[in-house]
């Protein structure tokens, strides 16, 4: 215990005169937190429409009206030629290209029927499909308010309507902030936990001293509790930092859930990601290999878990991949207690788990872990 | 008992298919309270063996015991009882002079009060700049700390790793002058060096080359047993000469020693030496001086070396 205590204190020492590490643990939690969530934004806004109008009618000019109106479109072009109109696209200045043919007003009137082109631009995924879907909301919109206004009887009378009124729970707003902040806290505490502390263990291999160290009484449970006790104590203070300061006062995220439940699971995912950078330690002889496989890990548990796309949504096997990954677990639990307020019996299954990787990441490093090679 | 026992040592490394011995089938002892050293070039398995010593190495084959313990068996013992002074520098070089030799004494349960004696003359030397950081130091100091470091805890024999490398002639005279008052205080010493010159300042010395100990024995011991009469050789143009020495059928072997040449002559009766002279002359080599010489560890160490004939100085 003496000599535990001798490590750690020796351990603190050269974390807090490392000015980077310091600067490393306080200014990324900060920055990171102010800027991916901003960078993560789903709401799609500024889809830029282009309109190609063959018709010139004050029913169009009521469309645009609508359209621009929403708040989510800026119209980039209104022309009248479709093929001038495609330069835009092919410019990147248009998202959306709307064209509304020849008396269009006039066949709606008379004949009840009209057809409008639309063309998206799907260079961005996402953008083309939340782009043409707005358009296409806004557009059943106008349909309806036509309806309205020419055949009330109808409108009203005729068409049986089955409205639906959705209600978002836990998100009320849909605030996609509330959904990311939690999820980008848990990467900050997973680069931390796994980056700082194999580097720092291999920064002795490199510098040799883990041989002076091996020369002594100093057992192995000694030097790796050494090693794994600072980290895990900053792992808690960035995760504090960033749930306490940022979260709560610049995104006005505050758990609904309980903080105990939360930090308890924060424990045992550190006590995992920790065996995680110790085992990358056992493998690297020098900290640019250390680097190298902590980031090809930390790549793959951040894409795969969920935290910027639903894993519901993925093939089999990336699924398989993801429930592999600490972090999905600790994702889901910290939106789980956040937003739902999920309670002990709700993410007992996730515990289990996590412990689990626990046992099993700092096993494995501890027997590939030698003293004596 | 002898301080440290090596019987039929082999240690290799895997590299790529092939296999490199590090150590073939080494035996030594090294007596308690003796300087021993082990005396070889780069590469010749001087730090392989260290590293079995210290137990942070497991040997392949052959065993070897340190203070009666083994190395593999009783590591742990012998870990309280030894200081390693690894070839390179590997104290933490963010914390500072003091506060290294703090970790080190606590981590042995001792403290730098209780053990101050025995690094006392060393530590006054660091001790103005025991608040600068370990990085910060020079080489000289540098190796003075580890020194410290590894005797904080009084160990009971120490190795020292080529302690001397890199470290300039004034501190390196130091540094063997300390080892002499370690000695006496009942520690023994087992150091390495690549320097031949070091050699005599050792009680006993192993050379070793290629993974084989060569001799192991006193140093004057050694010198004795150099079988030839040796000459030292100087002329004006000291490349051409070393060229037609080596080609001279009266010449056994020839190596440069700096200001002189060395040589051992197949006939050594009295008439070889001017013949030879004359032979040189004739190639318009001017001889400024042949005089016979006692060998030194250096000579000693080429004349064992395998095939010292073609071995070539520069």
């Amino acid at each position: 215990m003496r000599t535990l205590r001798f490590l750690l204190q020796k351990e603190f020492r050269q974390i807090f005169r490392n000015t980077t590490i310091l600067r490393m643990i306080i200014m990324v939690p900060i920055i990171q937190l102010l800027i991916l969530p901003l960078a993560a934004d789903y709401e799609i806004k500024n889809i830029n429409v282009a309109i190609v109008d063959h018709d010139h009618s004050g029913m169009v000019q009521q469309l645009i009206g609508k359209i621009s109106s929403s708040g989510y479109f800026h119209i980039a072009d209104y022309n009248s030629s479709y093929d001038k109109t495609f330069t835009k696209f092919e410019n990147d200045k248009a998202d959306l290209i709307l064209e509304i043919p020849q008396h269009f007003e006039r066949n709606l009137v008379r004949e009840d029927k009209q057809e409008l082109f639309l063309a998206v631009n799907a260079i961005n995924g996402i953008k083309a499909t939340v782009g043409s879907s707005y358009l296409a909301g806004v557009i059943r919109d106008f349909n309806a308010d036509l309806r309205l206004r020419y055949y009330p009887s109808l409108a009203t009378a005729n068409n049986p309507v089955i409205d639906v009124a959705p209600v978002n729970w836990y998100n009320p707003f849909l605030n996609y902030r509330f959904f990311m902040v939690p999820g980008i806290l848990v990467v900050l505490v997973t680069m931390v936990g796994s980056y700082m502390c194999a580097l720092n263990i291999v920064k002795e291999k490199e510098a040799g001293t883990i041989e002076q160290i091996n020369v002594t009484p100093i057992k192995k449970f000694q030097f790796i509790l050494g090693k794994l006790i600072p980290f895990w104590l900053i792992g808690i203070f960035v995760f504090s930092l960033g749930l306490w300061v940022i979260a709560r006062f610049v995104y006005g995220i505050i758990p609904v859930g309980s903080i105990l439940l939360l930090y308890s699971f924060l424990a045992v995912y550190l006590i995992a990601l920790l065996g995680i950078g110790l085992l990358i330690s056992t493998y690297s002889t020098t900290q640019q290999q250390a680097m190298s496989l902590a980031f090809f890990m930390v790549m793959i548990f951040m894409l795969m878990s969920g935290l910027f796309t639903p894993i519901d949504s993925m093939p089999g096997w990336a699924k398989w991949i993801a429930h592999a990954s600490p972090v999905t677990y600790f994702i889901d639990v910290i939106r789980m207690v956040t937003l739902k307020g999920s309670g002990l019996t709700d993410i007992k299954n996730h515990f289990l788990i996590m412990g689990g990787f626990a046992v099993f990441f700092n096993g494995w490093a501890v027997l590939n872990y030698r003293k004596t090679s | 008992m002898p301080a440290v026992e090596i019987s039929q040592l082999v240690k290799t490394y895997p590299v790529g298919k092939n296999k490199l011995t590090a150590l073939d089938k080494i035996s030594f002892d090294v007596n308690e309270g003796e300087i021993f050293g082990l005396i070889g070039p780069d590469g010749a398995g001087k730090t392989s063996l260290f590293r079995i010593l210290t137990t942070l190495l497991i040997p392949d084959s052959g065993s070897a015991q340190v203070l009666g313990l083994d190395v593999v068996r009783d590591f742990r013992e012998i870990r309280k009882k030894v200081g390693y002074m690894p070839g390179k520098f590997s104290l933490y070089q963010d914390l500072t002079v003091e506060e290294n030799l703090n970790f080190f004494a606590t981590v042995f349960g001792t403290t730098i009060k209780e053990n101050k004696y025995l690094i006392e003359e060393i530590y006054v030397q660091i001790e103005p700049f025991k608040d600068r950081r370990a990085g910060k130091l020079s080489g000289g100091m540098k190796q003075k700390l580890a020194l410290c470091c590894a005797l904080i805890h009084k160990p009971s024999i120490l190795f020292l790793d080529e302690p001397t490398t890199g470290v300039d002639t004034v501190s390196r005279k130091e540094f063997w002058e300390m080892l002499g008052r370690l000695k006496k205080q009942g520690i023994t010493i087992m150091v390495s060096t690549p320097y031949m010159d070091e050699a005599t300042l050792c009680e006993r010395i192993a050379l070793i080359q290629d993974a084989k100990i060569m001799s192991v024995d006193t140093p004057a011991q050694i010198i004795q047993q150099f079988p030839d009469p040796l000459f030292a050789i100087r002329g004006d143009q000291m490349g051409k000469l070393l060229k037609q020495l080596r080609q001279n059928p009266e010449v056994e072997t020839c190596n440069a020693f700096g200001d002189y040449h060395h040589i051992t002559l197949k006939d050594n009766s009295a008439g070889t030496q001017t013949r030879l002279i004359g032979q040189l002359e004739k190639e318009n080599l001017h001889i400024k001086e042949l005089k016979a010489i006692t060998p030194t560890i250096e000579d000693c160490f080429i004349r064992l070396m395998p095939h010292n004939n073609q071995i070539q100085r520069s």
